[in-house]
């Protein structure tokens, strides 16, 4: 194999100086002068209501308020997969704390007083709080209009239901499959909803100029689709593509929170009431929780009969998620999870039904992970229970059954290469899984858990990134991309991926988070696709910069071009060893013959990447016939977990998790995310949850009542480990491994538990009271 | 509004302000001091963390109002003196992510390792307990301050 110079190398991140030396600036950090204005968001104190009248005349009355906007000011379907979502309420309001109108003031203050002076009226709906009580027959709908909703062309929304989005999968013929099956097991999980817990909030600051020149400066990770979601919501204004700039300052963490749009598109609509001014809208941790997405909750209701052997002859599995007061981006997440809740797993007989289900609670939406871990926990813990009840060791259950390269998937597409059996065999060895665990404490229980993953990347068929490569004269480089750092170095692994080309070190090339203006267009940064699809389109700008460059020097020296190549920011050939020409003296000015003149000129690569073989064309009974997803990533992990039986208290002593990165261009950001991920999954599985009252209210909002762990909650040991089984299509390999790090984690703990106790949980959290109460039952 | 002044990065300054005002939001807005960050509001997650006195501090939690005649100082003041060997170790470990917690992480294990210059895992574990990150795992940031610290 090619020895490569800087992919795979642990190169230090491109922005790592900013954020260590604090000179790192974040959207709220930005100064816009003295004209600035602030935005107070008026909420809605009802889960489900009617908005009977609106009044603003007090608010309006308050020194140094401007305006006051309604959702009469815009009466506007957007979202990103389905237009289900306003801007402001219009005639009712679907969940507790909705925004309703804004006041906007010279002061924060101002704008605080003014909101507490807007007077709404109201008649209160039955709301529903459970998905299940959503589809039962005579439910209220929440979305009377849901059949009119423009949508993507895969989902399949149910008229006059609270069925958003139904993806259905029938692969084989499962009731023959359970017919054929010594033993089936059926058991329903659930799985509460989650919050990101990013530390930024998300914050927007909007500016509609005279000239009618829209620009917002957002917390984002998805630049593009923002501006184009702002473009189609304000297109009524006479708003176009290109009067629409989106910047994009450091994003403060976003595992999902800041894709799409919500409170953004609030500043960008509210600026067009008072232009001229910029205006600020800032979100609280409190709006964190409760005005954002949300990860969804979900019952997953479970079935799968396997042979003596451990062979699954069927699997059934019925997901019921609590999508939300709006779902334009939540039903993708049950799509996702439809396409793939066979798991990691060769199942011939699949029946899958994935139903997204409006409720009154805040809107469900993207969250690491995609819907995955939420899956995962009742099939990774159902696969123990099998191998338990069949007494065949846990791995090897999975081992007998896992998909390999060329089996279906259950939408009948071919597995892609991977090394989950690589995964597997190292985090059994790792985590020596075949020794016996002994307490020395008889307080003191301990369990081994174990847990596969697997998730691909949702995005719609034509999801594209692009690229600009501009040289400069002493042959640096600016590196346009429209990609989004959020902490996962993804700026730095694009550098990589243009030195390794064309020979120039990444110490050379700056690139920063994008402008729509200036950079070009990338879907978004979400999916973990972005090394693989963006890093593709920088592949092939620089190849494109490549080729111009030796074209040049090809046709002014007289050299065959294919014996020319780069090495050390020089241009050398294969059969001249003494010739060399470097980049700095011709990248910009060109080359000069011998009549005076030049040849040549600024060398721009552009690279564009499009994945042309996804298609979500399907049948919609069965999903069989189209590709809808790209790829999957695979992995594997592993824990030992100790639980005090007087208290139910767990603490992991140690975690194994291997991930198939198919090539790590960058081996200390890859073990980043595992660690990070596995520490947030821990999260999700022990401490945190979201209360809501009966009124649909939630009742923890902050970090004193929603935990997430401190750096003295963290497991005694980690060992990541990369598995490089390379994606035919990734750059160099690589395909993602952002959110799947996470995924793994809450399976494997209540695999330990039931390991270390005899005690299955089967909802999420996993909190040291569950369990207490469990030893307990069991005596 | 009441008159105060102090030292902010070791320059003496004064100002007006509001017995309300905290001290983060002075920091940050009539200061231009950016680096302590807001991440609750409330106390819980030390994004905004100051020294004071030497001693590190929610700022988000003070008055700016009870800094009169103290000394403040942020991040920016180790920074203005090129990198400290900590953030040089955490910058050559590629230990931050997203970076928002990076400001009040760095400053409580100064505190830390100025107090106590070899200090143990859980020593660590404890002074930067108070800074909430959501990204890395903490254990980057243990590793690259034990790295630093071990006793040769």
């Amino acid at each position: 194999m090619k020895a490569y110079k800087y992919i795979g190398q642990s190169v230090v991140k491109v922005d790592g100086k900013e954020k260590v030396s604090g000179a790192a600036l974040y959207t709220d950090d930005l100064e816009f002068g003295p004209d600035l204005l602030y935005a107070e968001v008026v909420e809605g104190p009802h889960a489900h209501a009617i908005i009977n009248s609106i009044d603003t005349s007090e608010a309006l009355k308050v020194p140094e308020v401007l305006a006051v906007v309604t959702g009469k000011d815009f009466p506007f379907n957007f979202g990103l997969y389905m237009k289900d979502r306003f801007i402001f309420a219009q005639d009712r309001v679907r969940f507790y704390g909705e925004q309703i109108a804004a006041v906007v003031a010279r002061t924060p203050q101002a704008a605080k007083k003014g909101a507490q002076l807007v007077k709404v009226n109201y008649t209160p709906l039955p709301k529903i709080l459970n998905p299940l009580d959503s589809i039962k027959e005579g439910a209220e709908l929440l979305h009377p209009e849901l059949k009119n909703y423009e949508h993507v062309p895969w989902f399949f929304p149910k008229a006059d239901t609270n069925i958003a989005h139904h993806r259905k999968i029938r692969k084989g013929d499962a009731d023959k499959g359970f017919e054929q099956a010594d033993y089936i097991l059926e058991d329903t999980y659930e799985v509460p909803r989650y919050s990101h817990c990013a530390i930024e909030f998300h914050a927007a600051v909007a500016k509609y100029d005279h000239s009618g020149r829209l620009t917002v400066w957002a917390s984002s990770q998805s630049p593009h689709t923002q501006r184009n979601l702002f473009a189609q919501a304000l297109a009524p204004l006479g708003i176009r593509h290109n009067d629409v700039r989106v910047i994009a300052p450091h994003v403060g963490g976003g595992f999902g929170s800041k894709a799409g749009v919500t409170m953004e598109i609030i500043a960008a609509a509210i600026a067009t009431k008072v232009q001229g001014h910029p205006v600020k809208v800032m979100w609280n941790r409190e709006r964190e929780f409760y005005n954002t997405y949300q990860r969804l909750g979900v019952v997953a209701k479970l079935k799968i009969g396997v042979k003596k052997d451990g062979k699954i002859t069927a699997l059934k599995h019925d997901l019921f998620w609590d999508a939300g007061a709006y779902v334009e981006y939540a039903a993708n997440v049950v799509n996702a999870v439809g396409l793939s809740a066979i798991g990691p797993y060769n199942v011939e007989n699949a029946s899958i039904d994935s139903y997204c289900i409006y409720t009154n609670l805040p809107p469900g939406g993207p969250y690491r992970g995609f819907g995955y871990s939420e899956f995962l926990f009742g099939l990774e813990s159902h696969m123990n229970r099998i191998a338990a009840h069949l007494g065949i060791d846990p791995i090897e259950i999975r081992r007998r059954n896992i998909i390999k390269e060329g089996d279906l998937t259950a939408y009948g597409a071919h597995m892609n290469p991977n090394g989950l059996l690589q995964a597997i065999d190292k985090v059994a060895e790792e985590i020596k899984w075949n020794e016996k665990l002994k307490s020395n404490d008889p307080d003191i229980a301990l369990g081994k858990g174990f847990s596969l993953f697997w998730k691909a990347p949702a995005m719609p068929p034509n999801a594209s990134s692009s690229c600009f490569l501009k040289f400069n004269e002493d042959a640096s480089i600016n590196l346009l991309v429209s990609g989004m750092d959020l902490g996962q170095g993804f700026l730095t692994v694009m550098a990589q991926i243009a030195a390794e080309i064309l020979s120039v070190p990444t110490s050379k090339i700056r690139t920063e988070n994008p402008d729509t203006d200036r950079n070009p267009y990338e879907w978004q940064t979400v999916a973990s696709h972005i090394t693989w699809g963006c890093g593709n389109a920088v592949r092939k700008a620089a190849i494109d910069a490549r080729d111009q460059i030796l074209a040049l020097v090809s046709r002014t020296k007289y050299l065959p071009v294919d014996t020319l190549y780069l090495e050390d920011e020089k241009v050398k050939c294969t059969t001249h060893s003494k010739f060399e020409l470097p980049l700095k003296d011709f990248i910009i000015n060109g080359i000069q013959m011998e009549d005076g003149t030049f040849k040549g000129g600024p060398v721009i690569g552009r690279g564009v990447f499009m994945p042309e073989y996804s298609s979500t064309n399907a049948n919609p009974e069965t999903s069989q016939g189209g590709h809808p997803n790209v790829h999957y990533t695979v992995g594997a992990a592993a824990a030992i977990l100790e639980i005090d039986i007087q208290t139910g208290k767990m603490k992991v002593q140690k975690v194994v998790e291997a991930v198939d990165a198919g090539k790590a261009l960058n081996p200390s950001l890859v073990k980043g995310q595992i660690v990070g991920g596995i520490l947030q999954g821990i999260s999700t599985a022990l401490y945190e949850e979201m209360k809501f009252d009966h009124r649909g209210k939630l009742l923890n909002p902050n970090f004193t009542d929603y935990k997430i762990p401190t750096a003295l909650d963290i497991p005694g040991e980690i060992v990541p480990i990369i598995v490089e089984v390379p994606q035919p299509d990734g750059p160099f390999g690589a395909r993602g491994v952002g959110e799947h790090t996470m995924i793994p984690i809450a399976p494997m703990i209540a695999n330990a538990i039931d390991n270390a106790l005899g005690i299955r949980i089967k909802t999420m959290p996993i909190t040291a009271e569950k369990v207490c109460l469990e030893i307990l039952k069991k005596g | 509004m009441k008159k105060i002044s102090f030292k902010l990065n070791g320059e003496t300054r004064f100002l007006h302000v509001e017995p309300n005002e905290t001290l983060l939001d002075v920091l940050r807005d009539r200061m231009g001091v950016k680096s302590p960050k807001c991440g609750c509001d409330n106390g819980d997650c030390g994004a905004c963390t100051v020294m004071l006195d030497g001693k590190t501090v929610r700022s988000c939690l003070i008055f700016a109002i009870e800094v009169d005649n103290h000394e403040i100082s942020t991040l920016e003041n180790i920074s203005k003196n090129g990198l400290s060997p900590l953030q040089k170790i955490f910058l050559e470990k590629n230990v931050f992510q997203c970076g928002y917690c990076a400001p009040g992480m760095i400053l409580s294990a100064t505190e830390l390792i100025t107090n106590n210059p070899h200090p143990s895992e859980h020593e660590i574990k404890e002074a930067i307990a108070g800074n909430l990150c959501r990204c890395t795992g903490y254990t980057p940031v243990i590793e690259a301050i034990l790295e630093l610290t071990k006793k040769d």
